[in-house]
């Protein structure tokens, strides 16, 4: 039960929230903070490193498919109302 | 069996699926040719975009780059996988809803201007045209590797098998090959990499195989720094470039990437807007699997190179070794006549100089795999090049046959007539790639680099804006993409081709490299697009209601 504003301010807020993600674990996890991270080792993997060259990539495919969840459920209600 | 035999076989059959594809998905009217009209799976649309994005150097370079790289070479798995963030979240659910055929559509009607519609034509096309260039050598250099033939014999084969499919299937045969292809790449790049892994860590999956203990209960990477440290080289997990630039880097290849015209259409191939999200989705994980493995290849082989060749007796070292010696992509100099192979950072006693190709290119050999995997990694390295060139190829005869003709220079242009052109255009189009194919310019490798600037700096702000700020009026985005995309040309063509006096790394402006000055390309556009917005004219009314439209769902979808 939600208006045309409604629904494009929920979108907002849900691409404010994923895009945090995104940026946190990139520019930060990967680059910025990586010497920080680094200090912790799981298994052969320095952390910092490991989120540059994998964990960033998992990320991003869980951040897409969850936005398809959020949007999906943001539609139906949207539909109903109308 | 011998190893000819498998390669022509491997590369035989799956010729044969692609051309049995493109007749089986002849396209019979403008909507199937520009985009399959509109019927395909989220899932294939996935498969298909991965294969299109993935082109010969992401198969061939990808692991061997990151793996001279280290660290360094994050920015580009990261760039390269984070763009489709941006893809998913700002870009094609609004562009699927918007409906229309092609990026320039969009930029037209949108910001109702012809001279926009011009503006973007023009950046699609040398976009797409510094791309192919590459693509069609990269198939070219396959052949001739693989399958002993001359470099150009190789590109008039790649023109033929392409030109066949993209101008009979348009973007209905380009998808569903695409779709093989991905099959064929995937299963190619990956079953060496499993075997490897295997080899050296005991564990069947890459991904975790490079995070564990080799043999001698040593951790993997612990022992690639150490390895580097002797020999000179900065330690592989940490790097060498400055943090701002790595920050640069690789914002401007997350931004170019998003703003791709040959990846941007696929999204507009799919039933609908919430199927534009889920096969963002699909395309990424299918993408994830090639770049999770590509660093986890880059370690094994790196790791196994050093190994193999350096401080070891020359005549002894293993067939490989010469076999690739022969094609010159690796070359031993024995500076000090001992002959013992030195391989070290230091260049007055560095004997060995490497092509990064070999890190792929040589894997099966130098894990002993048998000869047929050998046949089907051919078949795979052909089938990234050839599934990128004909997304790109779509690109431009759609902006010819579409965007000029039928948008600008005749609008009354029938339907059937329309498709001619669109097919003449993508045929002129393969010549001109073919030419460039066989004349390569020298600059293809900084102009694949250049595609992402030019990207970055045009089309990502214009669309963005165009959603998501309604007050934004032609005269901002016109001015916007033609400083944006001029700013880049000039940074590029002074630093890469010496150009306007040219200049060294020290001349760089705030130490910011050619690769990553799309970032300030870009932002430049931002705020020139803003300013002059500001004090032009509001757009008209119909406008704001278009954009209205693009952000909320339509009510007979279900």
């Amino acid at each position: 039960m939600i208006s045309k504003d409604k629904y494009w301010k929920m979108n907002l807020k849900y691409l404010l929230i994923l895009l945090s993600i995104w940026f946190l674990v990139s520019f930060g996890f990967g680059i910025l903070f990586v010497d920080t991270l680094n200090q912790i080792k799981v298994k052969g993997f320095k952390l910092g490193f490991w989120f540059a060259q994998q964990g960033a990539i998992y990320v991003f495919v869980i951040l897409i498919f969850v936005y398809v969840f959020l949007m999906n459920r943001l539609d139906k209600k949207f539909k109903e109302k109308n | 069996m011998d190893l000819q035999f498998w390669i022509w076989t491997a590369v035989g059959i799956s010729f044969s699926i692609y051309i049995g594809i493109a007749i089986w998905s002849r396209a019979s009217s403008t909507s199937e040719f520009y985009v399959a009209g509109t019927g395909v799976s989220p899932i294939a649309n996935g498969m298909a975009t991965a294969a299109d994005w993935m082109s010969a150097a992401s198969f061939i370079s990808m692991a061997g780059l990151i793996s001279f790289m280290g660290y360094d070479g994050s920015v580009y798995l990261m760039g390269w996988t984070g763009g489709y963030v941006l893809l998913a979240l700002l870009l094609a659910p609004y562009l699927r809803k918007f409906g229309k055929f092609t990026v320039p559509d969009f930029i037209g009607d949108r910001y109702y201007s012809n001279i926009a519609r011009v503006v973007a034509v023009f950046c699609a096309l040398i976009v797409s045209f510094t791309y192919i260039a590459g693509q069609m050598r990269g198939v070219g250099v396959v052949f001739s590797r693989y399958l002993e033939v001359d470099i150009n014999t190789g590109v008039y084969i790649g023109m033929a098998i392409v030109l066949f499919y993209a101008v009979l299937g348009g973007m209905k045969g380009i998808t569903y090959t695409q779709v093989a292809q991905y099959c064929v790449l995937i299963f190619a790049y990956m079953l060496p990499a499993i075997f490897i892994s295997f080899m050296m860590t005991g564990n069947l999956i890459p991904q975790i195989g490079f995070g564990s203990e080799g043999q001698d209960g040593v951790y993997l990477l612990d022992k690639l720094d150490g390895l580097h440290r002797e020999l000179g080289f900065t330690e592989y997990t940490s790097g060498n470039k400055s943090t701002l630039d790595l920050l640069f880097m690789m914002s401007a290849l997350m931004v170019g990437t998003a703003g791709l015209p040959h990846v941007i259409v696929r999204f507009f191939t799919v039933k609908k807007v919430s199927d534009a999200r889920k096969s963002a989705g699909w395309a990424l994980l299918f993408i994830a699997v090639l770049y999770t493995t590509a660093p986890a290849v880059a370690v094994f082989s790196r790791t196994n190179f050093i190994q193999t060749v350096n401080n070891q007796i020359y005549s002894n070292l293993p067939e490989w070794f010469d076999k690739w010696e022969s094609t010159g992509l690796i070359k031993f100099d024995d500076k000090n006549q001992d002959g013992i192979v030195k391989y070290v950072s230091d260049s007055s006693l560095n004997e060995l100089t490497v092509d990064a190709d070999i890190m792929t290119l040589a894997n099966p050999e130098i894990a002993q795999l048998p000869n047929w995997v050998i046949g089907i990694m051919a078949a795979g390295a052909l089938a990234a090049a050839l599934s990128t060139a004909a997304g790109l190829l779509l690109v431009i005869s759609s902006s010819v046959s579409h965007d000029l003709i039928k948008r600008i220079i005749n609008p009354s242009v029938s339907e059937k007539n329309e498709l001619i052109a669109a097919r003449v255009s993508a045929f002129g189009a393969v010549i001109m790639a073919g030419y460039f194919g066989i004349n390569p310019p020298g600059f293809v490798a900084a102009t694949v680099a250049l595609a992402f600037g030019l990207a970055a700096a045009s089309f990502f702000p214009a669309i963005v804006l165009g959603i998501f700020y309604k007050r934004m009026n032609k005269e901002g985005v016109i001015s916007g993409m033609i400083v944006g995309i001029l700013l880049m040309l000039f940074y590029m063509t002074k630093f890469k081709f010496g150009w306007f006096g040219g200049g060294t790394q020290s001349d760089w402006w705030f130490g910011i490299s050619p690769e990553g000055f799309g970032t300030v390309a870009m932002i430049t556009n931002f705020l020139t697009s803003f300013i002059v917005s500001k004090y032009t004219k509001a757009p008209p009314a119909n406008i704001s209601k278009l954009v209205e439209n693009i952000r909320t769902p339509s009510m007979d979808e279900s």
